[in-house]
C-alpha cells in the first residue's frame, strides 16, 4: 500500500510528473499550488486568539521556546549571572603580596536548560557555567576545590602555572569526597576560563564543568596604558562607568548522541530573548565572552546595528580587532568585546550566533537600550 | 433415608456456596498480591536512577493555513511531557491540547504556527522534559485536503475505479470462459491461488509496515499475527458451517478476501491524501486497475459451471471492490497506522482462508493430490503470481 505514498521515491521527480497528477486534482478538489497566505513571513505566524506578542517576541515571531525556566529551582538566574563576579577572599601574605582565595565545590545537579527540559549536569558551585572567578594580575591565587559529585573531577585553569597545578589526571584530579588546593600566580591578565579536565574530557565539559576566569590588569604594571588598565580593574571609578557582563556560549546534547539540542549564552536557551538585557545608552558595554560549546568546532557572536572592538584572549590593552560586528571563537577561545549604544535610539538590539542553526536552537538574545536602568 | 434426603437437599444448597467460596480464594489471593506489591514496593531494589523509557508516535499530520497540527500518542513506561518542539532545527512555539503530561497510551494534538513551504520537506523534532528527542519527517509539505462532500464523492469515484472496475472487467471474461473445459477451469483456479498467494504476502508485508509505524503500545507485529490468525480461523469456521464452500459461496469468500485487501488499499490511498500526498499519478491508477483485473477472473473461476443470475455478479463485484471506496473515506477522515494494520491483518487472514478453500476445491474435484501437480495447475499458479508481481511493478515506485 505504501507505494501510494510519495515517501519512498524522489519527491522532485514525483511532483514534476505533472501530467500524472490529474487524478490527484480530481480527488483533492483544490489546487495545492499556492502557499497559504498567512505564512508570508515569520512575524505573521502567531496563532489567532493569542495575547499580543511583546516587542521582542515579534522579532522572532513564534520561533522560540515555549514557557519559562524556573530560576529558583535551578539556583541560578542567567540575568544575575551576567554581573555576578566571584572575587573570593582577599588577604595579605607575609611578604606583602595579596592572596586571593576561592572556594569551589562540585555538585551533581539536575538543571533546567530550556523551559521544561531537565539536564543531569555536573556543576561548579551549583551553577552552569561555574562562578566567574575574578582576580587581579600579580596576586597569589588559592582555589580550594572540593568534590561532592559522583565522579573524579579537576579544575584546569587557562593561565600560567606549575605542572602540579594543571588540573589533569594525576595533577589535581580528586575523587568524590576529596579536596585539593590549586595555587598559582594570577597571570597573564586577560579573559580566560577554567574547566574540568577529567576523562572523558568531552563528557565532563559538556555536562557543565566550566566557567570564566578573569584576571584584571594591574595599572601600575602598564604605565603606557594605565587608563585602559584602570577601566578594566574591578572596583575603580573608571571601571564603574562600564557595564560589564560575563557571557559563556554553551550548548547541551540532551540525547547524548554527539549533537546539541540546545544552544545558549549562560545555559538557558533564549533567556535573554525573553528577558532582554537592559543597558544604559550612555555607558559603554564590555562583554567577557568565552566559547565552551562542545561538539561544534566553532561558535560566533554577532551584534545587530552596531560594531565593537575585540581583544582576543583579553591579553592586550589595545584591540586585536577594531570595528567588527562578528567574531568567531573556537572551543575555549575567548575575548573581550567593547561597544557603546551612545549614538543609538533606545530600543531592542539583537545579538546572536551567526550560525543560523545555533540561533534558532536557542542562542539569541536582546539588548534593551534605555536612558537609565531603574 | 431421611438423612440422605436432607443430605441431598443441603448438598444442593451447599454446592453453589462452596463454588463461590472456592472462586473467592484465588480472587482474594490476587488482591493480597497486588496489595503487597503496592504496599511494600519490592521494585524499589530495581530502580537504578535511569530515566523512564519514552516513546512518541505521530499518528496524524495536518498541514493547513494555521501551520502544522499533529496527533501524537505517548508510549513508554510512564506518562511523558513534551517540553519543546523544533521544526527544521529551530524551536517553535506550540500549543498542546490537552496540555500537561500525556498519559501512557493516550493522545494529544500539537499545533505549531509554522510557515511551511509547499512542495518542500520539513522535519519536526519533539523534545521531552528529559531531553529525549523524537523526529517526525514531513517528506513533502502539501495542504491536507479538507473532507468535504465534494471530495468524498471524488474519492468514491477513484475508489470505484481502482476497486470495483477491475473486478467487473475480470468478471466480464465470464461469458468467454463459460464453455471452458476442466483444464481451463483448473488453470483458472490455480491462477486464483497464485494471485491470492501474492496478495497474502503483499498484505502481510503492508500490515507489518503499518504496525511498525503504530505506537509501541499496540505491539504491532503481534497484533498483525494474532488478528490474521483469528480472522482466518473465524472465516474458516463460518465458511464450513454448511459444509465445504463451492460455487457461488466460494466465489463470495474469494470476493470477501479480496475486498478486505482492497479495504486496506483504500485506507492507504485515503491516508496518503490525508497526509497531503495528493499527487497520485494516472499511471498509478491504471497500473492498479490492470493489477486488479486478475482478481475478477479469480472470483469468476469457481462459478464457471454454475451460471448464477446477473445480480450475483453485481454483488460479487461490490463485495470485492466496494471496500476500496470505504477504505478511502475512512483513511482520509480518521487515519492512524494501527487501524490500517488491523484492517490489513483481517484481510490477510481472509485471503489465507480462501487459498485453503480453493486448494481444497482443486483436490476434491479429483480426490487426488496428483491433480495439483498437473501442468495446468502449476502453470496457473505460476502465471497468477508472476502476473500480479509484474503488474505490481507498475505501481511500485
Ligand atoms: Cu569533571
Amino acid at each position: 500500500m505504501r507505494r501510494w505514498l510519495p515517501i519512498d521515491f524522489g519527491r522532485r521527480s514525483f511532483l514534476g510528473g505533472g501530467l500524472l497528477t490529474a487524478a490527484a486534482a480530481v480527488v483533492s478538489g483544490r489546487s495545492a499550488s499556492g502557499q497559504p497566505a498567512g505564512h508570508a513571513g515569520h512575524g505573521a505566524a502567531s496563532a489567532p486568539g493569542e495575547a499580543p506578542p511583546s516587542p521582542h517576541r515579534q522579532a522572532h515571531g513564534a520561533m522560540i521556546t515555549v514557557g519559562d525556566v524556573d530560576d529558583v529551582r535551578n539556583g541560578f538566574d542567567p540575568t544575575a549571572m551576567l554581573t555576578d563576579w566571584y572575587t573570593g577572599e582577599v588577604s595579605t601574605l607575609p611578604d606583602g603580596r595579596r592572596l586571593r582565595t576561592f572556594e569551589v565545590y562540585v555538585e551533581d545537579k539536575e538543571i533546567e536548560i530550556a523551559p521544561g527540559v531537565m539536564f543531569p549536569a555536573w556543576t561548579y558551585n551549583g551553577r552552569v557555567p561555574g562562578p566567574a572567578l575574578r582576580a587581579v594580575e600579580g596576586e597569589k591565587l588559592r582555589i580550594v576545590f572540593k568534590n561532592y559529585g559522583s565522579h573524579p573531577h579537576t579544575m584546569h585553569f587557562h593561565g600560567i602555572h606549575a605542572a602540579r597545578m594543571d588540573g589533569i589526571p594525576g595533577a589535581g584530579q580528586i575523587d568524590p569526597g576529596e579536596e585539593f588546593v590549586y595555587e598559582f600566580d594570577a597571570r597573564p591578565f586577560g579573559c580566560h576560563l577554567y574547566h574540568c579536565h577529567a576523562l572523558p574530557l568531552a563528557r565532563h565539559i559538556h555536562k557543565g564543568m566550566y566557567g570564566l576566569f578573569i584576571i584584571d590588569p594591574d595599572p601600575t604594571r602598564h604605565p603606557d596604558f594605565a587608563d585602559v588598565a584602570r577601566s578594566r580593574l574591578l572596583g575603580t571609578p573608571e571601571n564603574a562607568v562600564w557595564q560589564e557582563m560575563a557571557m559563556v556560549m554553551n550548548a547541551f546534547d540532551t540525547t547524548f548522541d554527539g549533537e546539541n539540542e540546545f544552544y545558549a549564552v549562560n545555559t538557558v536557551a533564549h533567556c535573554y530573548a525573553k528577558k532582554p538585557i537592559r543597558v544604559e545608552r550612555h555607558r559603554p558595554v564590555r562583554i567577557y565572552l568565552a566559547n565552551v560549546t562542545e561538539f561544534d568546532p566553532i561558535n560566533s557572536f554577532h551584534l545587530h546595528a552596531n560594531f565593537f572592538d575585540y581583544y582576543n584572549q583579553g591579553t592586550t590593552l589595545t584591540p586585536t580587532l577594531k570595528t567588527v560586528d562578528l567574531i568567531v571563537q573556537c572551543q575555549a577561545e575567548r575575548g573581550i568585546l567593547e561597544f557603546t549604544f551612545a549614538d543609538h535610539e533606545p530600543g531592542l538590539y539583537m545579538f546572536h550566533a551567526h550560525q543560523s542553526e545555533f540561533t534558532e536552537l536557542g542562542w539569541m538574545g536582546m539588548f534593551e537600550v534605555v536612558e537609565a536602568v531603574s | 433415608m431421611n438423612e440422605s434426603g436432607t443430605g441431598t437437599k443441603s448438598e444442593a444448597l451447599h454446592r453453589p456456596l462452596a463454588t463461590a467460596i472456592w472462586l473467592l480464594v484465588p480472587v482474594l489471593l490476587l488482591g493480597a498480591a497486588i496489595w503487597w506489591l503496592v504496599a511494600t514496593d519490592p521494585l524499589s531494589a530495581f530502580r537504578n536512577g535511569a530515566p523512564p523509557v519514552e516513546s512518541l508516535t505521530v499518528e496524524r499530520t495536518i498541514l493547513d493555513n494555521d501551520g502544522l497540527r499533529m496527533l501524537v500518542r505517548a508510549g513508554g513506561s510512564e506518562s511523558m511531557r513534551i517540553a519543546q518542539i523544533q521544526v527544521d532545527a529551530a524551536y517553535w512555539e506550540f500549543v498542546q491540547t490537552p496540555p500537561g503530561p500525556i498519559a501512557r497510551g493516550s493522545t494529544a494534538w500539537i499545533t505549531i504556527p509554522f510557515p511551511w513551504i509547499v512542495g518542500e520537506g520539513h522535519s519536526v523534532t519533539f523534545v521531552t522534559n528529559t531531553g529525549a528527542t523524537f523526529d517526525h519527517p514531513i517528506p513533502v509539505a502539501v495542504a491536507t485536503p479538507v473532507a468535504t462532500s465534494g471530495n468524498l464523492v471524488a474519492q468514491a469515484v477513484l475508489g470505484a475505479f481502482v476497486g470495483i472496475l477491475p473486478v467487473v472487467i475480470g468478471l466480464a471474461f465470464y461469458p468467454a470462459l463459460r464453455n471452458a473445459g476442466p483444464t481451463v477451469i483448473d488453470f483458472l483456479l490455480a491462477l486464483t491461488i497464485g494471485l491470492l498467494g501474492f496478495l497474502l504476502v503483499d498484505t502481510l508485508e503492508d500490515a507489518f509496515e503499518f504496525a511498525g509505524e503504530a505506537a509501541a503500545i499496540f505491539q504491532g507485529p503481534t497484533m498483525v499475527v494474532l488478528t490474521a490468525g483469528a480472522s482466518f480461523l473465524l472465516l474458516m469456521a463460518i465458511a464450513r458451517r454448511r459444509g465445504v464452500p463451492t460455487g457461488v459461496s466460494l466465489a463470495a469468500y474469494i470476493a470477501l478476501g479480496i475486498g478486505l485487501h482492497n479495504l486496506g488499499e483504500g485506507l492507504a490511498i485515503g491516508a496518503a491524501f490525508a497526509a497531503g500526498a495528493a499527487g497520485l499519478g494516472t499511471f498509478l491508477v491504471i497500473g492498479f486497475t490492470l493489477h486488479n483485473i486478475t482478481e475478477g477472473i479469480g472470483i469468476a473461476a469457481p462459478i464457471l459451471k454454475v451460471r448464477p443470475p446477473l445480480h450475483v455478479f453485481a454483488g460479487l463485484a461490490l463485495l470485492a471492490g466496494g471496500p476500496a471506496v470505504l477504505g478511502m473515506w475512512l483513511g482520509s477522515l480518521a487515519y492512524a497506522p494501527h487501524w490500517s494494520a488491523l484492517a490489513l491483518s483481517i484481510g490477510a487472514g481472509a485471503i489465507l482462508q480462501v487459498i485453503v478453500e480453493v486448494v481444497a476445491l482443486l483436490v476434491r474435484s479429483d480426490r487426488t493430490w496428483a491433480r495439483i501437480a498437473s501442468l495446468p495447475v502449476l502453470s496457473g499458479i505460476a502465471f497468477g503470481v508472476v502476473f500480479m508481481y509484474v503488474t505490481a511493478m507498475l505501481v511500485k515506485i
